[in-house]
């Protein structure tokens, strides 16, 4: 579904992604971890046209994407949920939901995904009216997966869910990025810290180091590997 | 009583005017956090383009309302044909620029196009025909209040409900407010950044045309400056109102114009222009954030 190959991004003068190549099939759930500043968050704006990469190719569904603008790319049916959640803080929980929706023309729906999504977290439904911005850091959490799933993604980005928020919350969080793709079939790409959550729930993960994928495996390999228990996982 | 009430309506339409472009001002910056100081010369280019307008059709002998509308819609055209390029030129080349960069490119395209309008037009004042017709139904509050303030007061309003009505439900409206929130998320949320700007400069460059010709109307004459200092009012009242707020740049055009009015009218209409300046000096130094302007509260 996504084909991610050998790309080079940069800023400036300093390459982020030296020579990055990896691949997600459709229907997984594939884990990216690795140290600060690897180039994971890197990885997942080339992906969507924030930060494209200088060479190298990327194809979404046989289509190159590598050369197309940020909603261009969104159109085709990927979805980021960026690190530090960027949710519109003069916005309210409702509207922020709404830009969710914002490529999608079936009213009916998108309002019946409101409901959905405020079902998956009630705590934004007694929100429903308050500026986005007021919200608490877990709360904007959610409030930014459930913006992503009112996009209906084919591909969902996910970075850093867990970031700062309470083991309680960083599980209830797992439970539904679990169940999206378990109930609509969305395949999902998560960057995670946390590498032994990720790892649990994701069929496949890569690990990342200094700009470039060092090791590919299933999620079940990955755990019993040496080096990555040593790394990631603090055992 | 008469005299403070004509004094008050003089500054509620001088504040229309003001608001009206002052809206421009604070929509750009909004979305790209930029002074344009060259919107002012897009006011004058409506009130040029009006009167180039008004003097064809005049000579045809066609009905000076007919004339005044058709004018002031060929003005909106034409200034927002100006606003998109100047954007295009001068400003989205500069995106990731440091900001002075496109401080500096937008003092450049004022001073160009006041030179250019200058070179094609003339330096002189220009006499610029009131075709706004009396109307009788005023006639018993006429020393008070003239029909050109009551179509600026109505024009001004109405173009204020459309505005928020857009701005509020309407699906570019919601992406300008996102844009200018976050441009990164919104262009993960699949709106396309680049029309949104440029939406916004049309938006900004219409309003401004609608006040170009409603105050060449009220004053009677233009010339190739105008737009300098009425640009430079309109943007204390848009620093007054809190620059990037929409209601803050209407309050900040009334508040402007009723101090104008009040104080040439009580105290000397020799300081006009000192007024405004002042003001600016005050907000910059007592609240820069403005009337209704918000400080920034962000969670990382
Ligand atoms: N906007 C930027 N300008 C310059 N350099 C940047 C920028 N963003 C990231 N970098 C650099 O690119 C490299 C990769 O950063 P990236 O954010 O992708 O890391 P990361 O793996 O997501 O790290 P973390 O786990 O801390 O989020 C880092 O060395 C970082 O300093
Ligand atoms: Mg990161």
């Amino acid at each position: 579904m996504l084909i991610i190959k050998d790309i080079h991004t940069f800023y400036g003068h300093i390459e982020a992604l030296k020579g990055v190549t990896l691949e997600i099939s459709e229907g997984e759930i594939v884990t990216l971890v690795g140290s600060n500043g690897a180039g994971k968050s890197t990885t997942l704006m080339s992906v969507c046209g924030i930060s494209p990469p200088r060479t190298g190719d990327i194809h979404f569904m046989g289509i190159p994407i590598h050369n197309l603008p940020p909603h261009k790319i969104a159109s085709l049916g990927i979805c980021q949920v960026p690190e530090g959640r960027h949710i519109f803080p003069h916005l309210t929980v409702a509207e922020n939901l709404d830009m969710g929706a914002f490529l999608r023309n079936d009213k009916r729906q998108v309002r019946r995904d409101v409901e959905y999504v405020f079902e998956l977290f009630p705590v934004l439904a007694k929100r429903k009216k308050q500026s986005g911005g007021t919200l608490s850091g877990g709360e904007q959490q959610m409030l930014a997966i459930s913006r992503a799933i009112m996009a209906k993604p084919k591909l969902l980005l996910l970075d850093e869910p867990s970031l700062g928020l309470s083991p309680l919350v960083v599980r209830q969080i797992f439970n539904i990025i679990f169940k999206i793709n378990e109930d609509s079939r969305t395949t999902i790409f998560l960057v995670e810290q946390n590498a032994n959550l990720a790892l649990k729930i994701a069929h496949r993960g890569y690990v990342m180091e200094n700009g470039k994928v060092t090791i590919a495996d299933s999620a079940g390999n990955l755990v019993r590997n040496e080096e990555v228990k040593k790394a990631y996982l603090g055992i | 009583m008469d005299y403070f009430l004509e004094l008050f309506l003089g500054g509620l339409t001088r504040g229309s005017i003001y608001a009206l472009i002052a809206l421009g001002y604070t929509m750009v910056y909004g979305i790209i956090q930029l002074i344009n100081f060259a919107h002012g010369e897009i006011y004058m280019i409506g009130a040029f383009t009006a009167l180039i307008v008004i003097s064809v059709l005049m000579s045809t002998g066609m009905n000076p309302v007919a004339v005044i509308l058709i004018a002031g819609f060929v003005a909106v055209i034409y200034s927002c044909a100006y606003g998109f390029t100047l954007e295009k030129i001068a400003y989205k080349p500069l995106r990731n620029a440091p900001r002075l960069s496109a401080l500096i490119s937008a003092i450049g395209m004022s001073l160009f196009l006041q030179n250019y309008v200058l070179l094609a037009q003339t330096c002189d004042f220009l006499p610029f025909p009131n075709l706004i017709p009396d109307f009788e139904c005023i006639e018993p509050f006429a020393h008070i209040i003239g029909s050109t303030d009551v179509v600026i007061l109505v024009t001004t309003a109405v173009v204020m409900i459309i505005l928020t009505i857009l701005i509020r439900y309407t699906k570019i409206g919601k992406a300008m407010r996102a844009t200018s929130q976050d441009r990164v998320m919104a262009s993960l949320m699949g709106i396309d950044v680049n029309t949104v700007i440029s939406f916004t400069f049309i938006l900004g460059s219409a309003t401004a045309a609608i006040g170009g010709v409603l105050i060449a109307s009220h004053i009677g004459m233009i010339n190739f400056y105008i737009g300098f200092i009425a640009g430079i009012k309109a943007f204390v009242a848009a620093v007054l109102g809190g620059i990037g707020s929409l209601p803050g740049a209407v309050l900040g055009g009334f508040v402007l114009g009723w101090t104008e009015s009040f104080a040439t009218g009580y105290i000397s209409s020799d300081y006009e222009d000192v007024f405004a300046f002042l003001f600016l000096v005050l907000i910059l130094i007592f609240k820069p954030s403005g009337i209704l302007g918000r400080s920034e509260q962000s969670k990382v």
